[in-house]
């Protein structure tokens, strides 16, 4: 649990303008409340079943392990999911909150567009104004999911400032929320941004540990021996390592994008080469130059191209319950090819990032090792980028 | 007493309002920012913020984040910032507050950061992502150093908070006239003045009002219950339309002064 103004040891927070302070205290209150409710957590689970179609199978990876010898990997199938990728467990449980709170217009950032059509959907489903930000660098680049935001009614909102990427979107969706505080709802898709998002994100997509425990002891009557997840603000990660956060015997990996190489400076590895800073909400590590400037994030992963990362993952390095390293744009996409032509599953580029990190981990590990890998998105949204790349070759 | 405290215990014994203006510093140039600063004090300022640009500025609207992105694109730098106080500090003595966001102050250390500051001549701090709960270090830094910490309160703030951000403030009270970002407004809220007045009733620290303030009559209206008023991008504004001219610094000097001259 973060402390009582949202800490995660020196990381974490709220830092927001005065305006939005009192609100989110009252966000705080009523999410607590929620979490107690019984009849709140019954209707969550009935439309993470239902409706997004959960649980999520834990899928015995059976050629992939062959060929990397020493692991025998489990993929939880969050790309299953409805809207194609964990976001939506995240949306469905915000937008319950929001509706308690009294809402009726929700905002939302967006970088690969994931989290935005989760938003869309849930507030097609709810009957609740919808505005989404996306950065008009992402609008291309992800041109099909901009598609389905205005199809299930919302209104996608390009944003021309900075790198116009996720960062500028979420800058743009906050003068938003501070100006309408009073009927605007901010649906965060991830566990970054003032306290209490990160902590009530991490509550809402631990279903995929929780479920993945039990899914992996029922096959294999013991704990995995590693997770990996893809980190950008890091939220289907969190999802599934803070379930097992306390286990001893777990080796939590939490994958960056290091986009061209750590030491191109185009990456998004804010753990791995950021250092401390405040955006967006929290204190976290941060990319940023010698004046404490952000700098502009870089990953073939629009989910990825963030300057920043969740606070509750910086704790997790800097205390060593988890461990960060990169994985290059070209190491995603050859996984991506890996694993569409082994096992017949097509990752998104983001979750494609994890899937690389497994034949580094096959060569450090000794003798036979179990991991599950969080595959939380499908990669259709990326069929553009993917054609352009086998075009090229 | 820094020269904030100083400025206010005058104007009381005056019955004066205070007027700040805001500018970003390096906006068109940093030579530009110190006559600016110089000419917009002989025309009635009482104060200047002068914002250390960011490169996120989330809570302002479209003219100081134009101006914010011009400054770094020329290269504006804190310390460059700090040096150019120096260097107004030769001419003047106006009360200068600098306005940032919390990360390139967290970036070189809240004390190293304060330490700076109070040594080019800075007399106050305005950080709006920065609440009161989340700046205990730079409190203590600031207090020990003599440097006001400018905090905000609005009209969503509740009674409990206010009580708790009045305590902690120093320098002065930056109210948050309308919900939103910094940017000109056709019309203020109504119900401001009784938000205003209620945080006046807590506090001897003054209460001065800005966002969205841009005309002589807004000035005055906002004049009348508060106890000075902060007109930022209406300025900026002017430093846009003068751009190309010479004597940029003396036609926004002008504006500042209309706007001042009401008080």
């Amino acid at each position: 649990m973060p402390d009582k103004n949202g800490h995660f040891g020196e990381f974490g927070g709220c830092y927001v303008p005065e305006t939005l302070r009192g609100l989110l205290f009252d966000l705080e209150k009523e999410f607590a409340a929620c979490w107690k409710d019984p009849a709140f957590k019954k209707e969550f689970r009935f439309y993470l079943e239902e409706y997004a179609g959960r649980p999520t199978r834990l899928y015995y990876a059976e050629r992939l392990s062959r060929q990397l010898k020493t692991l025998k990997v489990y993929l939880k199938r969050e790309d299953l999911l409805h809207t194609g990728a964990h976001k939506v467990n995240n949306t469905l449980g915000q937008i319950l909150v929001a509706r308690r709170m009294g809402k009726r217009r929700i905002i939302a950032e967006t970088g690969a567009g994931q989290h935005g059509v989760a938003t869309a959907t849930v507030c097609a489903l709810f009957g609740l104004k919808c505005v989404v930000y996306m950065g008009s660098e992402d609008i291309k680049r992800q041109a099909m999911n901009v598609v389905r935001m205005k199809l299930m009614g919302a209104e996608v909102v390009s944003v021309e400032s900075g790198s116009k990427t996720l960062k500028d979107a979420m800058n743009e969706a906050i003068r938003d929320w501070v100006t309408n505080v009073k009927d605007t709802y901010y649906l965060i898709g991830t566990v970054a941004g003032p306290h209490p998002y990160p902590y009530m994100v991490r509550e809402l997509q631990s279903v995929i540990g929780i479920e993945a425990r039990r899914q992996f002891w029922r096959k294999e009557k013991r704990l995995p021996d590693y997770l990996v997840a893809c980190v950008g603000g890091g939220s289907n990660a969190m999802g599934l390592f803070y379930p097992f956060h306390k286990d001893k015997g777990v080796h939590i990996i939490g994958v960056e994008a290091a986009g061209h190489g750590i030491h191109s400076g185009a990456h998004s590895a804010a753990i791995c080469a950021g250092r401390p800073g405040v955006l967006h909400g929290c204190k976290s590590y941060l990319l940023q130059d010698k004046n404490g400037q952000v700098t502009n994030a870089h990953s073939v992963a629009a989910g990825l191209d963030y300057p920043g990362v969740g606070p509750e993952h910086s704790y997790f390095s800097q205390i060593g319950v988890a461990e960060y390293v990169g994985i290059t744009d070209k190491e995603a996409i050859d996984a991506l090819k890996a694993l569409s032509q082994i096992e017949g599953i097509i990752p998104a580029l983001e979750s494609s990032h994890a899937v690389a990190y497994l034949p580094k981990l096959a060569r450090r590990v000794k003798g036979l090792k179990t991991v599950i890998v969080c595959l939380s998105g499908r990669g259709d949204k990326d069929m553009g980028t993917i054609a352009e790349v086998l075009n090229g070759e | 007493m820094n020269r904030i405290d100083q400025k206010f215990i005058e104007l009381r014994k005056r019955q004066k309002k205070a007027f700040i203006a805001f500018i970003t510093a390096g906006d068109p140039s940093l030579e530009a920012t110190e006559k600016l600063v110089v000419e917009m004090e002989k025309s009635g300022a009482d104060i200047i913020e002068l914002g250390v640009p960011f490169s996120d500025p989330m809570a302002d609207g479209a003219t100081i984040q134009a101006a914010s992105f011009r400054s770094l694109q020329r290269g504006t730098t804190p310390k460059k910032i700090l040096s150019l106080v120096r260097r107004i500090r030769r001419v003047s003595q106006v009360p200068i507050a600098l306005m940032t966001y919390y990360n390139p102050v967290c970036f070189l250390g809240d004390t190293d950061f304060v330490h700076a500051a109070k040594a080019a001549g800075v007399d106050g701090l305005i950080i709006p992502d920065l609440p009161v709960e989340e700046a205990g270090g730079l409190r203590k830094a600031a207090q020990k150093n003599d440097l006001s910490l400018v905090f905000f309160l609005s009209s969503t703030t509740s009674n409990e908070r206010m009580a708790g951000i009045v305590k902690a403030a120093s320098g002065f009270i930056y109210f948050v006239a309308v919900a939103g970002v910094t940017g000109a407004r056709i019309a203020l809220p109504t119900d401001i003045a009784r938000h205003v007045n209620k945080a006046r009733e807590m506090t001897r620290v003054p209460v001065c009002v800005g966002f969205g303030i841009s005309t002589p009559e807004q000035v005055r209206d906002v004049a009348a219950f508060s106890d000075g008023v902060i007109v930022g991008s209406a300025i900026i504004k002017e430093i846009e339309k003068n751009s190309g001219s010479k004597d940029m610094p003396s036609a926004v000097a002008k504006f500042v002064g209309r706007l001042a001259s009401v008080l």
